[in-house]
């Protein structure tokens, strides 16, 4: 596809809007709710978070107020498009009871054709990992499939980066390389926000040409280059997730684990908000006379103590055993597993933790307890 | 069989949906465990399977579990499992009547290498429950007799009234070429048999190591022990097998809950070979 690229200002990306709902999309952006950003459906610019921008530090979010025109002067909503797309409550079967037998019903998956505006580059990263777990083995989840089918995503990439983030040591971010359908870097230095415009495929470039989007002038593609390139090395954190599969089998015994376990209150913040867990339970319900049972499918975290549980008890009974799994799987096993990391540093486990558990520090002091004990067996 | 290419199953029916099948029988195998056959739809791909894979089985509204297939493989008109009720979902599946229904997935997983085994002698080694996987196993060389070399069924279980499928496992015994062994921890008065974990019957058995297959199913520290020794006594470790238990939600690679290690017990097992699972047995809390 030829490359192109565009200019838009805040009305050419409420048309943007407009065009995807006047196409059957249900258009989702970071709103503010709650006192926190979350994806949620919206109907124009005017949804955004305009005037917020976040502080976001271990064990800490905050929306602060920001003096500018920006739309996308924050970084993450709390959760990753999983909370859209791996739906973290749906029925998956239905059935009824007829003299002893039961049948059971039509449950169509909850097909939506969704739209994203404003997917950080490091989410655009967890959608292809979630795509290859759910979608790339032996069985398709067709929940999943049926709404990331069809879905429409408008990237931003990031020119600043928040002291959470990550991304570039992880491979991605700041700036998003592919896997969405427009991106955008915002320019909000004057009164009104403008808009580079990057087409990713066919219907992106379509989109904006029906919007009647205008060419982006020479100098900002340069300009946002730099921009995410001063966001990446602005980043702190770092994780050297390729030396994880090799490493992770030698950590099993590091005391760093005891650590870590405690601090760890085992709540599951971690996994609800990061934007690869796909872990998921069932449960069945009943009608009270008995004739209609459903089963519906729930996020689930392998920070319970039930996750392992087999008739005698749970394979993961200690907290540190668990955290030890989560770390192991995320970083190390996944590889494996999947091809690709289960962590693409968006810093959501670090900023949610009510005890700000930091990830890149954990693996950081892992890997120095590994260095240790591989120094003191070759004094031996 | 006739009906079989009448009533053509469903192109793609969902992973996760089950398949209602009538009870067709229980039997009490034991004072806690039950046989239960049932009758899929003539020619559905749910009672296709290879010995060593299992089923999940639904009780309406109640809740489903991971269950191994017990039965014949070259029987697909029904499909049997052995059932130890210890809890709810188990103790509603084995008070279940004839002509009820429940629901069934699968089959799912990794299964006994049966034809790795050809040529050579296969030793089953079982432990309590365990040996309901097994059966299909021990089936199949039985109808294929002549693919295989020594047959050898060691099983051992808590006492004389928790043994499984007593009078087969007699006539397997009388067999030529099959030595079929039973041990208990404890024996009671009236037992004649062996008293001991089952790895004390290894001294007893009659077979070429480097020529013999291995294939286990017990509780895990049973299963550690027994490769581990079977590895001592000359058994290449990749002729041995066993299947883990885990718990399981899906049985099709999406809920996360049967990972071991680097595996997830639902599709890379639940039958591993020995050296692909030795480096996980033994980490506790792994
Ligand atoms: C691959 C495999 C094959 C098995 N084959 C057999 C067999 O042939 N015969 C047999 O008797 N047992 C078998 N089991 C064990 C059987 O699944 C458990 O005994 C059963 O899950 C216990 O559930 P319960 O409700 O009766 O009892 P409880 O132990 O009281 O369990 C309470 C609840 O915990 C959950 N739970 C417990 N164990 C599991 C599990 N393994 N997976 C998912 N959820 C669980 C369920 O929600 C269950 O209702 C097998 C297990 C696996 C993984
Ligand atoms: S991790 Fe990277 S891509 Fe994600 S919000 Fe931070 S800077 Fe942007
Ligand atoms: S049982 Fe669900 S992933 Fe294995």
């Amino acid at each position: 596809m030829r490359k192109k690229s565009y200019r838009l200002d805040e009305k050419g990306l409420d048309a943007l809007i407009a065009h995807l709902r006047e196409q059957g999309y249900q258009v989702y952006g970071p709103k503010v709710e709650d006192a926190a950003l979350h994806w949620r459906p919206i109907t124009g610019c005017a949804d955004l978070p305009r005037g917020w921008t976040q502080e976001l530090a271990p064990g800490r979010a905050r929306l602060e107020p920001d003096n500018s025109a920006a739309l996308f002067h924050h970084w993450t909503c709390a959760e990753g498009l999983k909370a859209v797309l791996h739906l973290p409550l749906v029925r998956i079967m239905a059935a009824r009871r007829d003299n002893g037998w039961f049948r059971i019903l039509d449950n169509p998956p909850p097909a939506a054709r969704c739209a994203f505006v404003g997917v950080r580059p490091c989410d655009l990263a967890a959608l292809a990992v979630l795509d290859r777990v759910l979608l790339g083995d032996r069985y398709a989840d067709d929940i999943y499939r049926a709404r990331r089918q069809g879905a429409f995503l408008i990237a931003i990439h990031c020119q600043r980066s928040a002291p959470t983030c990550f991304c570039a040591s992880m491979g991605s971010g700041p700036r998003a390389r592919s896997g969405f359908d427009i991106a955008l870097s915002e320019f909000a230095e004057g009164d009104a926000p403008e808009y580079f415009a990057e087409a990713g495929s066919p219907a992106g470039m379509d989109l904006l040409e029906a919007c009647g989007a205008a060419p982006a002038p020479p100098d900002w593609s340069r300009a946002v280059e730099e921009g995410c390139a001063r966001a990446a090395a602005a980043q702190t954190r770092r994780l050297d997730a390729h030396a994880a599969p090799q490493l992770i089998d030698a950590l099993f015994d590091s005391p760093h684990w005891d650590h870590v376990a405690k601090r760890c209150l085992a709540c599951g913040n971690c996994t609800s908000v990061c934007p690869t867990c796909f872990c998921v339970n069932y449960e069945d319900r009943t009608s009270i006379d008995g004739r209609e049972a459903e089963r519906w499918r729930l996020w689930d975290s392998c920070f319970t103590q039930s996750f392992t549980y087999i008739h005698g008890g749970s394979v993961r009974s200690s907290v540190k055993a668990r955290y030890r799994h989560w770390l192991s799987h995320k970083l190390g096993r996944w590889q494996a597993q999947f091809g690709t990391p289960g962590c693409t540093g968006c810093g959501r486990c670090i900023v949610w933790c009510p005890v700000g558990i930091d990830i890149t520090e954990e693996f950081r002091q892992l890997q120095l307890s590994a260095a240790a004990a591989a120094s003191f067996a070759t004094k031996d | 069989m006739s009906t079989a290419a009448s009533a053509a199953p469903p192109a793609t029916r969902p992973v996760m949906e089950p398949v209602p099948v009538r009870v067709t029988s229980v039997s009490k195998e034991t004072h806690d465990t039950f046989t239960l056959t049932v009758a899929p739809p003539p020619g559905d791909p749910v009672s296709a399977f290879e010995p060593g894979q299992f089923s999940m089985l639904y009780v309406y509204g109640v809740g489903e579990l991971p269950i191994s297939i017990s039965g014949d493989p070259a029987v697909r008109e029904s499909l049997t499992y052995t059932i130890r009720s210890v809890g709810q979902v188990t103790y509603q599946l084995v008070t279940r009547q004839p002509g009820d229904f429940i629901g069934v997935r699968g089959p799912f997983g990794s299964s006994w290498p049966l034809k790795e085994a050809r040529g050579k002698s296969v030793l089953i080694v079982a432990g309590g429950i365990g040996l309901a996987p097994l059966r299909p196993a021990i089936y199949s060389i039985l109808r294929h007799r002549g693919d295989y070399n020594r047959l050898v069924i060691l099983y051992g279980s808590r006492s004389p009234r928790d043994l499984l499928y007593r009078k087969e496992f007699a006539a397997w015994g009388l067999l030529p070429d099959t030595q079929a062994l039973s041990t208990v921890d404890y024996g009671g008065v009236t037992w004649r048999g062996h008293v001991g974990v089952v790895t004390t019957l290894f001294r007893l058995v009659r077979m070429q190591p480097k020529e013999t297959v291995a294939m286990i199913c017990g509780p895990e520290i049973m299963m550690r022990y027994a490769a581990r020794e079977l590895e001592a006594r000359g058994l290449p470790p990749e002729q041995i097998h066993l299947s883990m238990e885990r718990n399981m939600k899906c049985g099709a690679g999406f809920c996360g809950h049967c990972q071991m290690g680097p595996y997830f017990v639902c599709k890379h097992g639940p039958v591993f070979s020995y050296p692909e699972i030795k480096p996980y047995l033994d980490l506790y809390e792994l």
